[in-house]
C-alpha cells in the first residue's frame, strides 16, 4: 500500500534528522537480519546517543539479541548497515571501546576471578586497574576464588568486570542482573548510572522491567524485528492503557465502559478495575453516580502492563 | 548537573610488544585451565602412561623380529598421548566453549583471534610434550630403553609438529560437532584410529584386511615418523609420510575455515 512507504519513508527521515549522525555513538541504519527463512530484524532503526542508558524490551524472539550481535560485529546484517563509533563494529579499534556482558553458560572454570580479569585487561592499551575493575564489578573479597565456586550472582559480577576492564566509552549488557541478589544488583544499577554520569552509553537488555524503569533514559520495545514503541519510560507508561483505577461499586460494567475516556473494564469477583487516561474525571463520574463506592485506588500504570499492552497486540 | 564528557582515545598503533603479551597470557591460562582439569589432564597425562606401564614396561625383555616391544611402544604410545590432548583439549574444549556462548565473549573483545588459536595449539603441544617426557623417563628408567639425546630431540620435534597436525583435526571437531556429543564422538574417533594405526601393536600383527586401511589414516603417518626415529618404520620413505601428514592438516584446516566462513554469513 503507497501510504504505509509513505510513512515509513517520513519515519526514517523523522529518525535520521532527530539523531545528527555526529551525536549518534551507534546505529543501527535500516537493517534486516534474515536467518535463513525467518526475518529477526526488519529494517530496524536505531541509534544510540553518548550519555544515555537504552533499554531494549521485547519478548523472546523480538530480536533484542540480534541487534546487540549487530552492533558487537559478532554478525553481519543482510541489509543496512551497523555503526559504532562512525566505523565497522568488526574493526579491532571499534572494539578496543566497547565492552560486552552477554549471556554466558559456562565460562572457564580453572581459572580464578583475577586470572580472568588479567587476560581480559591485556587486551587493551589503557586498561583500568586490577583494583579499580574489582571495586566497580563489586568483587572485592573473591579475586582469589576459582570461578566454579562463585554463586550464580558473582558470576555476574565477574562478568560485568571483564566488560569494564578497558574503560569503555560503550557497553552492552545483557539480562546483567539475573541471579544477582537485591544488594548486588543495586551496587551494578548504581554503576551503570555513574558510566552515563560520566557520558558513556549504555545499551541494556533485561526481563526485569523495573529495572529498565529505574535505569533508562529510553526505552525501546521491540516486537518480531520491529520497533513497536520508543520513549522515556514515563512516555511510554502514559501512552498505552492510561491508570488504572480500582474500587469497590455497584455500577455495572456496560455503565463503566460507556463513560467517556474509559478505555477498559475489568470486573473480578469484589472488585472493578478500570482503565482511563483521564482518571480524575472518571472518578469524578463514578463518584456521583454511585455514593456506596468504596476501596477506590488509582495507580500509573506499571511499566508491565504498557509492555505487555503493546507486544502483544503485535 | 555536570556536562557529559566523553574521553576519546587516541588511535593506538599496533604495537608488537603488547600483542606478544597477549599471546603469553592467552598461551599461559590456557595452560593452566587445562592443567587444573583434573578430569582432562589426569586423564591425558594418565592413559598413555597407564598404557605403557601394563604393555611396554611388562615386555621389557620382549624383542621380536627384531623390534624392541618396549622401545616401541615408547613410540607408539607417546603418539597416542600427543593425539588425545589435541583432540580432547581442542576438540572438546573448544566445541564447549562455543557451545556455552564464551566464544562470543571473546570474540566481542579486543582480543586478536590468532592468540586465542595460537594459545589452544601450545595448550596442545605442551601436553604432548609432558606425555613424551613421562613415558621416556619411564622407558628408560624401568622399560629398559635405550633412548639417545639426539632421538631424543627428534621425537620432541616430531611431538610439536603432530600437536599441530592433530590440533588442526580438534578445530575441525569444534567446528562441526555439537559439544554435548563432542567427548563420545572424540572417543569413537580416536580409538579405533589409533588402533589401526599400530599405536598399541606393531601393525604387523593385525589383520590384513585392517593393515591395508592404515596408510589412510593420518595417526599411521605420524606413527611411522616416530617409529622411525628408532628405524621401526615399514619400508615406505619417510618422504611419504611427511606428504601424507601435511596433507592431512591442509585439509583440515582448510575445511575448518570454510565451515567457519559459512558460519559467519549465516550467523
Amino acid at each position: 500500500m503507497p501510504a504505509t512507504a509513505l510513512i515509513r519513508e517520513t519515519e526514517i527521515e523523522r529518525y535520521a534528522s532527530a539523531i545528527e549522525p555526529q551525536q549518534a555513538v551507534a546505529t543501527l541504519t535500516g537493517v534486516t537480519k534474515r536467518y535463513g527463512d525467518t526475518l529477526a530484524l526488519d529494517e530496524l532503526n536505531l541509534a544510540l546517543r553518548a550519555g544515555e542508558v537504552v533499554a531494549l524490551l521485547g519478548p523472546n524472539g523480538a530480536g533484542k539479541s540480534t541487534a546487540v550481535r549487530l552492533l558487537l560485529g559478532l554478525i553481519a546484517p543482510t541489509a543496512g548497515t551497523a555503526r559504532v563509533f562512525g566505523g565497522d563494529p568488526q574493526t579491532p579499534s571499534t572494539r578496543l571501546r566497547v565492552g560486552a556482558m552477554l549471556q554466558v553458560a559456562r565460562i572457564p572454570e580453572t581459572l580464578r576471578v583475577r586470572e580472568h580479569l588479567d587476560l581480559f585487561r591485556s587486551y587493551y592499551p589503557n586498561p583500568l586497574s586490577m583494583a579499580e575493575v574489582v571495586r566497580i564489578a563489586q568483587l572485592d573479597g573473591i579475586e582469589d576464588k576459582m570461578f566454579s565456586k562463585l554463586s550464580g550472582g558473582q558470576k555476574q559480577r565477574v562478568l560485568f568486570g571483564l566488560a569494564m576492564c578497558g574503560d569503555p566509552d560503550l557497553v552492552f549488557l545483557d539480562e546483567p542482573t539475573v541471579g544477582m541478589d537485591i544488594e548486588a544488583r543495586r551496587g551494578l544499577w548504581q554503576q551503570i548510572r555513574t558510566l552515563a554520569n560520566r557520558g558513556k552509553t549504555v545499551l541494556l537488555t533485561t526481563h526485569y522491567l523495573e529495572e529498565a524503569d529505574a535505569l533508562a533514559h529510553r526505552i525501546v520495545v521491540l516486537s518480531k524485528g520491529k520497533i513497536v514503541s520508543e520513549g522515556t519510560p514515563a512516555e511510554i507508561k502514559s501512552a498505552s492503557a492510561g491508570r488504572k483505577i480500582r474500587c469497590r461499586t455497584r455500577l455495572s460494567a456496560e455503565l463503566l465502559r460507556a463513560l467517556p475516556g474509559v478505555t477498559s473494564v475489568e470486573q473480578s469477583s469484589d472488585d472493578v478495575v478500570v482503565m482511563t487516561p483521564r482518571a480524575e474525571d472518571v472518578v469524578r463520574e463514578m463518584l456521583l453516580r454511585d455514593e456506596t463506592l468504596s476501596n477506590l485506588e488509582i495507580s500509573s500504570p506499571a511499566l508491565e502492563d504498557a509492555f505487555l499492552a503493546l507486544t502483544t497486540s503485535h | 548537573m555536570s556536562t557529559p564528557t566523553i574521553t576519546y582515545h587516541a588511535p593506538q598503533s599496533f604495537s608488537f610488544a603488547r600483542t606478544a603479551k597477549i599471546f603469553i597470557k592467552e598461551t599461559k591460562y590456557e595452560f593452566l585451565k587445562l592443567l587444573r582439569n583434573r578430569s582432562f589432564s589426569l586423564a591425558v597425562i594418565g592413559f598413555p602412561i597407564m598404557f605403557y606401564l601394563l604393555f611396554g614396561v611388562s615386555n621389557r625383555g620382549v624383542h621380536s623380529s627384531g623390534i624392541h616391544m618396549a622401545r616401541y611402544l615408547l613410540a607408539g604410545y607417546a603418539c597416542f598421548g600427543l593425539i588425545g590432548a589435541a583432540l580432547f583439549g581442542i576438540g572438546v574444549g573448544l566445541a564447549g566453549e562455543r557451545a556455552a556462548g564464551w566464544l562470543e565473549v571473546k570474540r566481542a573483545s579486543p582480543m586478536p583471534p590468532p592468540a586465542y588459536l595460537f594459545a589452544k595449539c601450545m595448550g596442545a603441544i605442551v601436553f604432548g610434550l609432558i606425555i613424551l617426557t613421562a613415558l621416556t623417563v619411564l622407558a628408560v628408567t624401568i622399560g629398559g630403553v635405550s633412548v639417545t639425546g639426539f632421538e631424543l630431540v627428534k621425537m620432541f620435534g616430531l611431538s610439536v609438529v603432530g600437536s599441530i597436525s592433530f590440533a588442526s583435526m580438534g578445530f575441525l571437531l569444534a567446528l562441526l560437532v555439537p559439544a554435548n556429543a563432542a567427548p563420545g564422538i572424540v572417543n569413537l574417533i580416536y580409538l579405533p584410529m589409533s588402533f589401526m594405526s599400530g599405536l598399541w601393536m606393531p601393525i604387523q600383527y593385525l589383520p590384513h584386511s585392517l593393515q591395508r586401511i592404515a596408510p589412510a589414516l593420518p595417526t599411521y603417518h605420524l606413527a611411522q615418523l616416530m617409529l622411525g626415529v628408532f628405524g621401526y618404520a615399514n619400508q615406505s620413505s619417510a618422504a611419504s609420510h611427511w606428504f601424507g601428514l601435511a596433507g592431512f592438516t591442509m585439509v583440515m584446516l582448510g575445511t575448518s575455515w570454510l565451515i567457519f566462513n559459512r558460519a559467519q554469513q549465516n550467523a
